[in-house]
């Protein structure tokens, strides 16, 4: 009843919008796991906890740093140029806790989906970085990165100005598209994953010893998690339980099909097999590349995405083995480069119909192309500086990368003091139970 | 004939095997196993209880070879296996009575 009588007062909380979009933030959060058992399956057995404990340690330190600070840097008024919000307006978030009579939907819920896209950003990140870094200062790396580069970006594309409210040079001056973070999300890990594996450098036996994926199984229930969860991610970015929210989803669903398509059919042309790892692969990459692009290109724009994608990041995730770089789960392969082919395919396939402007090839001339081409090369190059410099002053004060016989022997060991497997009838040992084991 | 096995570190397997291919050696048998020595396990901990995990993952690798060829192997073994550090592994020859190729059926040196 109160229900209600809420959708027919102008005044009050849109329900139905309130609603989508809380269900969307429990999608987004949905991805933090799904990505780290996507993650798990790739790495060796012996760094599988691991890697799942930076991408739930992430998830921990992004989302309390982002309530803290964070948001506030990204959707504050802005402070100077476009570049970043007051870090003080609502640290805490306690300026959000009595409700806006004004607002459509709840401010403090607006904030928490944002803060999720700030974990999943990060958690990306740990990717490129696998098999070789200390946890604490992972950690360490997810709060200092959220502050100075995350919320930045995310406050340059996602803070638009209304009313008094000033917000970032992307999405207001230059008028670039980015439905939901192709600059933000997926630009900005990809670059910060390139820079952070140059930095750190390679996994000792790199391109000699095999480092294939333990488990993939794990890579693809993984991949289906974060295909659920993204429908909250891009559909959650209309905001409100709407049209332009059902073009998003449709958009999403398929630009994750064509990707797939698109990347088993280089595989078997160029590998002779389509394999399932390829397919898991392909989905996320027209995932990455849809999500700027979903609210602003057709149906079949979004199946050309996908398409450009898969083929694309199928041919880029070969460039480490010949460039030497160890971005050990393919962050640059499939998130910086199906980050900009989204990003910059907006320019081409933009329509009219879903979005405020028309593509070059709907008939909208060069101008919006060169709007994403600029926002794209802005999140690159500020995204790769900073975090080279924040990854090697991390590396020469509190040490970042593990020991080279942990890194041997294997983090989970090492850093956890567990191992993610244990099938052997005589791997068990003597239990000093101490008073405070499990009872 | 001798039977040259050799308990290893497992990630100084490629090593070891680039080593002994590089001789001429052109199979062999490996499992993994676990035991220990002088290197004495670890510490796992679950929920706060701690395990003493005595066991050490090693790689077991078992090559049949002719005397003259039985010291470069151990030799070759010796180089590409050591870190110099406790839990390095070990390596024992035993005499073989007979080797026969299941395929053919030959037996002594045309059936390594």
């Amino acid at each position: 009843m109160t229900t209600y009588v809420a959708a027919v007062d102008p005044t009050a909380t849109a329900a139905g919008d309130t609603a989508w979009l809380l269900a969307s933030a429990a999608l987004v959060l949905l991805m933090a796991p799904g990505l780290a058992i996507f993650y798990g399956g790739m790495v060796r057995s012996k760094s599988v906890l691991n890697m799942m404990m930076m991408v739930l340690g992430a998830l921990a330190v992004v989302t309390v740093v982002w309530v803290l600070i964070g948001y506030s840097i990204a959707f504050g008024d802005d402070v100077v140029l476009g570049l970043f919000g007051d870090p003080t307006q609502y640290l805490g978030l306690e300026g959000l806790v009595v409700a806006d009579p004004e607002a459509r939907i709840p401010t403090i819920l607006f904030a928490l989906f944002q803060g999720l896209f700030a974990v999943i950003t990060v958690g990306l990140i740990a990717g490129a970085i696998a098999d070789r870094t200390k946890f604490g200062t992972w950690l360490v790396f997810c709060a200092v990165w959220t502050v100075l580069v995350y919320a930045p970006v995310a406050h340059w594309i996602f803070d638009f100005s209304a009313g008094d409210h000033v917000g970032g040079w992307m999405a207001n001056e230059l008028g670039a598209l980015d439905f939901a973070g192709g600059t933000a999300v997926e630009i900005n890990s990809g670059a910060a994953g390139l820079a952070a594996a140059l930095v750190l450098g390679r996994r000792i036996g790199f391109g000699r010893e095999p480092m294939k994926p333990h488990n993939l199984t794990l890579v693809m229930l993984g991949a289906g998690l974060l295909w659920f969860g993204w429908f909250g991610f891009n559909a959650g970015s209309a905001l409100g339980a709407n049209h332009l929210a059902a073009v998003a989803f449709v958009n999403t669903l398929l630009a994750g099909c064509t990707g797939m398509l698109a990347w088993l059919a280089i595989e078997r042309v160029r590998d002779g097999h389509p394999t399932s790892f390829g397919a898991a692969s392909g989905v996320v990459s027209g995932l990455v590349a849809i999500t700027p692009s979903c609210g602003s290109v057709t149906p079949m724009g979004a199946m050309a995405v996908g398409v450009a994608a898969g083929a694309i990041c199928a041919l880029a995730i070969g460039l480490k083995y010949k460039l030497g770089y160890d971005d050990s789960l393919d962050v640059v392969g499939v998130h910086l480069v199906g980050g900009l082919v989204g990003t910059i395919l907006i320019g081409l396939l933009a329509s009219s119909d879903v979005t405020a402007v028309d593509g070059l090839l709907y008939g909208g001339g060069a101008d919006q192309l060169g709007k994403q081409l600029v926002a794209a090369g802005a999140t690159l190059v500020f995204s790769f500086t900073m975090t080279a410099v924040i990854v090697w002053v991390l590396e020469k004060t509190i040490g970042f990368r593990v020991h080279e016989d942990h890194e041997a022997s294997g983090v989970d060991l090492a850093l956890h003091a567990e191992t993610a497997y244990d099938m052997n009838l005589t791997a068990g040992g003597r239990p000093h139970l101490g008073g405070h084991g499990p009872s | 004939m001798k039977l040259i096995t050799a308990v290893i570190r497992p990630h100084r397997w490629e090593n070891v095997r680039e080593a002994l291919e590089a001789l001429g050696v052109s199979g062999m048998t490996l499992t993994e196993v676990s035991g220990y020595g002088r290197q004495k396990g670890h510490t796992e901990v679950y929920r706060g209880a701690e395990y003493d995990v005595l066991l050490v993952p090693k790689v077991r690798i078992e090559v049949v070879a002719e005397e003259p060829d039985v010291q470069p192997i151990i030799d070759a073994i010796l180089a590409s296996a050591a870190t110099g550090k406790i839990g390095d592994g070990k390596i024992w020859v035993s005499p073989v009575e007979s080797v026969q190729r299941v395929r053919t059926g030959e037996t002594g040196s045309a059936a390594i």
